[in-house]
């Protein structure tokens, strides 16, 4: 099989600049089907820029992209995203079967109700986040923790072949953050996952590869970063957590 | 009150009133919905003013040319549309700043209707109908034109209500699930411009904001979901249109007027009465 039909999402000599701005430099990346990626790297070092541009949301400036094959928009599709803290009016009259139902859309008749098909497709993936119980609570009543996973809920929704998530632990505590990355682990088993990582929690025994966005991307897998690495991308010595299993951790400090 | 419900049966000028009132209300839930909910109630106002213009244009041409096959309300149906669609497409993709369009319109469409309705030989009452309501002037023809409108606004305000509902909430996210977002929210624009069209014979073009906003404001404050907010507000923009009708029959106040006071004092009442019980809850 050649690197184009393996590969989820593939990024040749790609550039990306914003008001003049280079944002993005020379960008060439292999993100094989069934890969689980975490990006990393600093504030504005173009995480979002690069799950933008990989969604057909921002167009490059120079090089193509292509996911499974296709151009970022006919893609669309096959893909479920999660956006950063998502900056929607909390007060907003929905419920969250509603806010989840919304991952149904252009996928059934093109308008008029939603099919039973799509409420048990969507009631399945808000079991899946542990929040079928509360589905029919208003959006405004629920916290930030559950906001977070109702858009997980409604990435799934679209039964991606590749989910995009940016910063997806953000909001989550502890306990949460632990029960999330299992639910990736789990999703990975049948999707790609591509997740922005606000920190560097991430899990070595779920997380096959890490991509470092800093202007330049590289990919590392993770059993190779090393604290170099790290000090490298975020230019500042930085203790280094990685957890193993089940709360079993050991800090470095590098 | 008893005089109106004697008068009511007699005079069909009250019965067309009464089914305009009600005709609005169903526009007035619907659409206000989406309004308050996307928060483009500034936009919607934009357009109300700019009605005067075509309602002005539309009388002079039907005055002074006689053309007796254009009346005022075709004016402001393409008034309307056109401020919804330029201010629109503003603000989709100028770089200029949405607001300052959209005070553009709103003034110059008011002084180009003050212009042609003051070059129109005639009453110069015409001009407070249209700012402040003729709800009592209704004829059956335009009563059917109001209807036909009605219709166009319920029927595609509902039939893609969760694709509005998903651009009003997440324009990025209903992007990626392949809704022409772009395309729903002009379309948006315009269904709000045929309510404020629908609106403005009832309380005129200046109050029109406020039907749009209040009656959602207030279903507001008991609805989790939006069709549930649609179906209080229209329920409560009956009760406003036809009370105000009401009250202001006997002592012959301006209906318009009336029922937006009692639309004011029923949304301070209850988001008083809201916040007096939530202070004693915490």
């Amino acid at each position: 099989m050649s690197e184009k039909d393996s590969s989820a999402i593939l990024i040749k000599d790609m550039w990306f600049s914003y008001d003049g701005y280079t944002v993005l430099e020379d960008v060439n990346l292999a993100i094989p089907k069934g890969d689980f990626v975490s990006v990393v790297g600093p504030n504005g070092g173009g995480k979002t820029t690069l799950l933008k541009l990989i969604l057909g949301l921002l167009r490059p400036f120079r090089g193509e992209i292509r996911v499974f094959g296709l151009l970022p928009e006919a893609a669309r599709p096959r893909i479920g995203y999660m956006p950063q803290h998502a900056q929607l009016d909390p007060q907003f009259p929905a419920t969250v079967m509603d806010v989840a139902l919304m991952g149904r859309l252009g996928h059934g008749r093109p308008f008029g109700l939603y099919s039973r098909k799509d409420k048990e497709i969507v009631g399945e993936a808000l079991d899946q986040v542990g929040l079928y119980n509360l589905r029919k609570k208003s959006f405004s009543s629920i916290s930030g923790g559950q906001r977070q996973r109702l858009f997980i809920a409604r990435a799934l929704a679209c039964e991606p072949e590749l989910l995009l998530l940016d910063e997806p632990t953000a909001n989550l505590d502890m306990v949460m953050e632990g029960d999330l990355y299992e639910l990736l682990h789990t999703l990975n088993q049948r999707l790609t996952v591509v997740m922005v990582s606000h920190d560097l929690g991430f899990v070595s025994t779920v997380v096959k590869n890490v991509i470092c966005v800093k202007r330049k991307v590289l990919i590392h897998p993770t059993s190779e970063i090393t604290g170099e690495i790290i000090n490298d991308i975020y230019g500042s010595p930085m203790r280094m957590v990685r957890h193993n299993g089940a709360g079993a951790g050991s800090c470095h400090s590098s | 009150m008893s005089q109106f419900l004697t008068d009511l049966q007699h005079y069909s000028f009250l019965q067309h009133a009464l089914l305009t009132g009600i005709l609005a209300s169903v526009a007035c839930g619907i659409i206000g919905t989406y309004i308050v909910v996307r928060r483009i109630s500034y936009i919607a106002d934009g357009i109300a003013h700019t009605v005067l213009g075509g309602m002005g244009a539309a009388l002079y041409i039907h005055r002074v040319y006689h053309w007796h096959g254009v009346v005022p309300i075709h004016g402001a149906l393409i008034a309307a549309v056109i401020a919804a669609i330029v201010i629109g497409l503003v603000s989709l993709w100028a770089k200029q700043r949405e607001d300052t369009v959209i005070s553009a319109f709103w003034a110059v469409g008011m002084a180009v209707g003050i212009l042609f309705i003051a070059r129109t030989p005639g009453y110069s009452e015409d001009l407070m109908g249209y700012l402040f309501g003729n709800i009592l002037m209704v004829s059956s023809d335009e009563l059917w034109m109001l209807a036909g409108l009605d219709v166009i606004i319920v029927a595609v305000g509902l039939l893609f209500y969760n694709q509005f509902m998903a651009v009003c909430f997440d324009q990025e996210f209903a992007r990626l699930r392949g809704v022409n977002v772009e395309l729903f929210y002009l379309l948006l624009l315009c269904l709000a411009a045929l309510t404020v069209v629908v609106l403005a014979t009832v309380v005129g073009i200046i109050m029109v904001i406020a039907l749009l906003t209040l009656p959602v404001g207030i279903a507001a404050l008991f609805s989790t979901t939006m069709w549930r907010m649609m179906a209080i507000s229209t329920i409560l923009c009956v009760i406003f249109t036809t009370s105000g009708l009401v009250l202001s029959y006997g002592p012959d106040y301006p209906a318009g007027a009336t029922t937006i006071i009692i639309a004011g004092a029923a949304y301070l009442g209850t988001t008083t009465v809201k916040w007096v019980l939530n202070r004693g809850q915490s």
